[in-house]
């Protein structure tokens, strides 16, 4: 394996300002790397659509940069040069997006996401757009409409979802960084699976422009890194306020690398730490709870004030995550009509008006699990049901906020598992929905919430990566970086190195690439 | 169809047995210069989808921004309906799929609308004035435009496909919504008419529209029912869609009534749904049916924040309203001193800015309403345009009015220079100029036209002399040809007095 590769984003941008590396070289080799591991039978499948030649493009002007000096390289963005890979529901020019869905299949953006313009001039060469479950609804990357992508750690297990791809290109070094969306976990969930570093930012700290609406109220644009300090950086570059997104906020984008810094240090003085007492126990495997109740440990001895926080209300949370979800989907996915861009499809008989082409053009374009969620929201707002469904999903959210003003109260930062399980096999819950939702159910109060969450790698339960999650109160995101990077200081000591350098090596033998 | 009916009842006959019930919803567009959530350029006109971003295009990832604009214009609208305006107040979306609407839902308000509960007193002819109440003023996005090819009514049905043009999509809309309106009694449809006319006036004067409704900038909905007299319930009512005319108003309602009274004389029920109105034929078509259980599932825009109005912004908007139309008009008049009868026929020809200018550019009231309301209104007339559309301006009407007053033409000459200039020929002292038709004022020329005419008629000339004056108007006629009409009527009276040795 190419060294180049292992390097965090943070490792090989030094390497690239230093010269001993050059970005042609740095994209070259995670190129091959997405030859060699992504594309074969048992490949991971993490990319839809690989990017080179503009990657390459892009590296080279970078190298040009620098080479010339002066002003021009001296204002280069530190991460200059370093790849990214974009997850396929943030739009972008000259690349296809299609959200993982045969209804934009072939549909090229005319336009850049906000996130993406900052990308562009920071000059962060992008590999391409990773996989995710269709229009980001799922838990395990399988409802794409392109095909599953595989956990490195286990080629027969899911990489998590929605983002299962961008988690999965990065835990399998075909990125030191990626581009995720959050809507209930889908940055988070994956990254647990998948021994990786995934934040959700505060709502609204982010810009939300050119990332397709899921559900607009809890959607945000986050980093996908193997480090926590790679993720502060990804972060202070995407975030900050844009007037394109009447949500965003209008403020400096907080001092994360600096706390991620802070954090590094390993200590935890004077820190609470506040248990979340609804999210562990029953439903919790017993190999995660070890695994939290070890970081727990780590914590505390690093001088951390480990507290139990209640929120009672959060066992209404995936109820009433369901209800305003869908909703907002079954509003935000009307424009999938044919009309405009993407797939049409014509009736097979009978006449062509617009109602049937705009039916058959949904009935075949969109997957069983969106058409599941447009069909629930639908009905949530119906009239007559919306006091009851949609209503009510308010009052719980109001509730929800209600219990993390309380916790915050008693503590800075609050823990949990980030997901109940390790990775499940490929296959074994795409019959059960209901199953399916429960992955979330420790990281969708934060999008209820609006609040900002991060999960950072917690050890192995039967050789399957572990998550932990870390909540801060709304703008407070710095205090995820600190307790994030702590923590992750704190157990890589532990394991003498980064728990991704646990997982087993991946060939172009072993998943049937390109050597 | 149970409301389909062959006969009319006669107005007059409905309104002996029926009280009708009348709701007004008017659509005002904006005249921003951008789009209500984008910024794309709020123009009517130009070449199809190239007014367009993203945005209003509802691509995938789009985002909303509200136009700080367009939401001081609703202001502006509220205030001048006399309307409270909302402290904070938001968006939400009405969901339903049609190609004319990108996003397949309209980001309009809903339960809280930017302005409510105001009124607006209506001016009827007779002078009688009738207050409506505004229930309440919203802002939303207009739709694009759709055009049905291929079919003979371009209409949707027998259409062979359809074109949208997404320019107007997203432009900047309030809609007005009036409560419900009784005892307007048979004049219903000149309420209609003159509420319609008020609002286009007030959103004029504001500048925040421009108002043109042949272009759509100004649109009714006019619902409609009628209740048995002294009935207290209200009866079923239709909506009558996209009368754009003022004049169709008054129609649209008329025949409403008059169809409604026949459909529940023949014990049939009225069937609530939209019609269509038709131009050509006066009438209104079945549209569809729309009950009060149309799902739009509304809910709050979760891409948009709360618009926030402190009492400061709203009195700075306050401070911006002009006068409002009727009082304006009421100051006009004493300030020109026209009769009412007068005062009234200036309004209704539209021309009361004009006047109002010629005026201000030096003209007497009375000079000024001699000429839009006589000369160039024939003229307008004969032409068969509207009376502002001739191309004459104040500044002409000053320099014709100073060239009679400096007697250089007489008034007759004066119309045809006006013709002149309407033809193009340049201002009136050029056209005087080019012509030769300044009056004839050389005594001399003059006299000798005269004694030529006092020659040729001494019968007329000896009547003259025994006192009886007004036979000059005889001798009129051979001066006028000798000298081309150009001789001065007044001068010539002079003259041959003058020569007959008679004191005038």
């Amino acid at each position: 394996m190419n060294e180049i590769i292992r390097y965090s984003a943070t490792e090989l941008a030094a390497k690239l300002r230093a010269g001993e590396i050059t970005s042609v070289a740095a994209v070259q080799a995670h190129l091959d790397r997405i030859a060699e591991v992504d594309g074969g039978e048992r490949g991971i499948h993490a990319f839809l659509h690989v990017n080179g030649e503009e990657a390459l493009a892009v590296a080279a002007e970078v190298d040009a940069i620098r080479a010339a000096g002066g002003a021009d390289a001296e204002a280069l963005h530190p991460f200059a040069g370093v790849p990214i890979a974009i997850k396929d529901l943030i739009v972008t020019k000259g690349q296809p997006t299609t959200a993982a869905s045969k209804m934009l299949e072939g549909w090229m953006s005319p336009y850049d996401a906000t996130v993406i313009t900052k990308i562009r001039a920071a000059k962060l060469p992008m590999l391409g757009k990773t996989n995710l479950d269709e229009f980001a609804m799922g838990s395990s990357t399988e409802h794409s409409a392109y095909g599953l992508t595989r956990n490195p750690w286990d080629l027969d297990r899911i990489p998590g979802g929605s983002g299962g791809g961008s988690a999965a290109a990065v835990a399998a070094f075909e990125a030191p960084l990626a581009l995720g969306t959050d809507t209930g976990g889908s940055i988070r969930q994956p990254g647990a699976v998948t021994g990786t570093v995934g934040v959700k930012p505060t709502y609204g700290g982010v810009s939300r422009y050119g990332a397709i609406a899921m559900a607009s109220s809890l959607d945000q644009i986050g980093p996908v890194t193997r480090t926590v300090l790679d993720s502060a950086y990804l972060h202070e570059l995407i975030g900050g306020h844009d007037p394109a997104d009447s949500t965003s906020l209008n403020e400096p984008v907080p001092a994360l690398v600096e706390a991620a810094e802070l954090g590094a240090s390993g200590d935890m003085t004077g820190v609470r730490v506040g248990v979340i007492k609804e999210l562990q126990g029953e439903g919790y495997e017993a190999g995660v709870q070890e695994r939290f109740d070890e970081s727990l440990e780590a914590l505390r001895a690093a001088g951390a004030e480990i507290v139990e926080v209640s929120c009672p209300n959060f066992k209404y949370a995936l109820g009433a995550y369901y209800l305003i979800m869908p909703s907002e989907v079954s509003s935000n996915l009307a424009k999938f009509d044919g009309v405009r861009f993407g797939t049409r499809v014509l009736p097979e008989e009978g006449p062509l008006t617009i109602e049937r082409v705009m039916g058959a053009t949904r009935a075949a374009g969109f997957g069983d699990e969106v058409k599941r969620r447009i069909i629930l929201g639908t009905y949530a707002l119906s009239a007559g049901y919306y006091d009851a469904y949609y209503g009510s999903a308010q009052k719980v959210r109001t509730l929800i906020q209600r219990d993390f003003d309380a916790a915050f109260e008693l503590a800075d930062v609050l823990i949990s598992p980030t997901s109940p399980t390790v990775a499940f096999e490929l296959g074994s819950k795409t019959g059960d929905p209901l199953a399916m939702y429960l992955n979330d159910v420790a990281t969708i109060p934060a999008n209820m919430a609006g609040v900002p969450g991060i999960t950072v790698p917690g050890g192995l339960s039967e050789g399957l990566p572990v998550g932990i999650q870390f909540l801060a109160p709304v703008r407070e995101d710095a205090r995820l970086y600190r307790a994030g990077a702590a923590l992750e200081k704190l157990l890589e000591d532990k394991w003498g190195g980064h728990l991704i350098d646990q997982a087993p090596e991946l060939s172009a033998a072993t998943t049937g690439g390109v050597a | 169809m149970a409301s389909h009916i062959d006969e009319l009842v006669d107005f007059d006959v409905a309104l002996e047995k029926y009280d009708p019930v009348l709701g007004f919803e008017v659509h005002v567009e904006l005249n921003t210069k951008t789009k209500m959530f984008s910024s794309a350029p709020n123009v009517f006109g130009d070449t199809p989808n190239t007014n367009v971003t993203p945005v209003c295009l509802g691509l995938p990832g789009v985002l909303p921004v509200v136009n700080k604009t367009a939401v001081e214009y609703a202001i502006l609208i509220g205030l001048a309906l006399n309307c409270k305006i909302a402290e904070r107040c938001g968006f939400a979306r009405k969901n339903y799929f049609y190609p004319d609407t990108p996003k397949n839902f309209q980001t309009s308000q809903y339960d809280d609308p930017i302005a409510y509960d105001g009124w607006l007193d209506i001016e009827l002819e007779d002078g009688e004035v009738f207050r409506v109440e505004i229930e309440r003023a919203h802002m939303e996005e207009d739709a694009g435009k759709l055009t049905h090819m291929g079919g003979a009514t371009g209409r949707i049905q027998g259409a062979d496909y359809s074109l949208v043009d997404y320019n107007r999509s997203g432009v900047p809309l309030v809609e007005i919504v009036t409560k419900t309106i009784e005892g307007a009694g048979k004049r219903a449809p000149e309420l209609a008419k003159a509420y319609v006319a008020a609002i286009r006036e007030i959103v004029k004067s504001l500048d925040v529209s421009d108002a043109k409704m042949e272009r759509g900038n100004v649109r009714c909905d006019a619902n409609v029912s009628l209740m048995l007299k002294g009935a207290e319930k209200f009866g079923t009512r239709t909506e009558t869609k996209n009368v754009n005319s003022l004049r169709a108003v008054e129609h649209a309602v008329r025949f409403e009534i008059e169809r409604h009274a026949a459909v529940l004389n023949s014990g049939a029920a009225i069937v609530q749904e939209t019609r269509h109105w038709h131009e050509d034929t006066r009438t209104t078509t079945s549209g569809r049916p729309k009950s009060d259980a149309d799902d739009y599932r509304y809910f709050p825009e979760p891409d948009l924040v709360p618009v926030i109005t402190t009492p400061e912004w709203i009195e700075e908007l306050r401070a911006r309203l002009p006068e409002p139309p009727a009082a304006r008009r009421k100051r006009l008049q004493a300030e020109w001193g026209y009769s009412d009868a007068e005062f009234r026929d200036v309004v209704n020809a539209g021309v009361t800015e004009a006047i109002e200018e010629t005026i201000a550019a030096g003209t007497t009231a009375a000079v000024a309403r001699k000429w839009w309301m006589g000369e160039i209104a024939r003229l307008a007339k004969n032409s068969d345009v509207e009376t502002l559309d001739l191309g004459v301006t104040p500044a002409t009407i000053v320099e014709l009015n100073s060239l009679i007053e400096s007697k250089k033409i007489n008034d007759k000459i004066a119309r045809q220079v006006l013709e002149f200039v309407v033809a193009g020929e340049g201002t009136p002292t050029e056209v005087v100029e080019k012509r030769s038709l300044a009056v004839v004022n050389d005594d001399s020329a003059l006299g000798v036209a005269i004694d030529a005419a006092m020659e040729a008629m001494p019968d007329v000339v000896a009547k003259v002399k025994a006192g009886k004056l007004q036979a000059i108007g005889a001798l009129m006629g051979p001066v006028m040809k000798a000298t081309r009409g150009q001789a001065d009527a007044g001068r010539v009276r002079e003259l041959v007095l003058e020569k007959l040795g008679i004191e005038g």
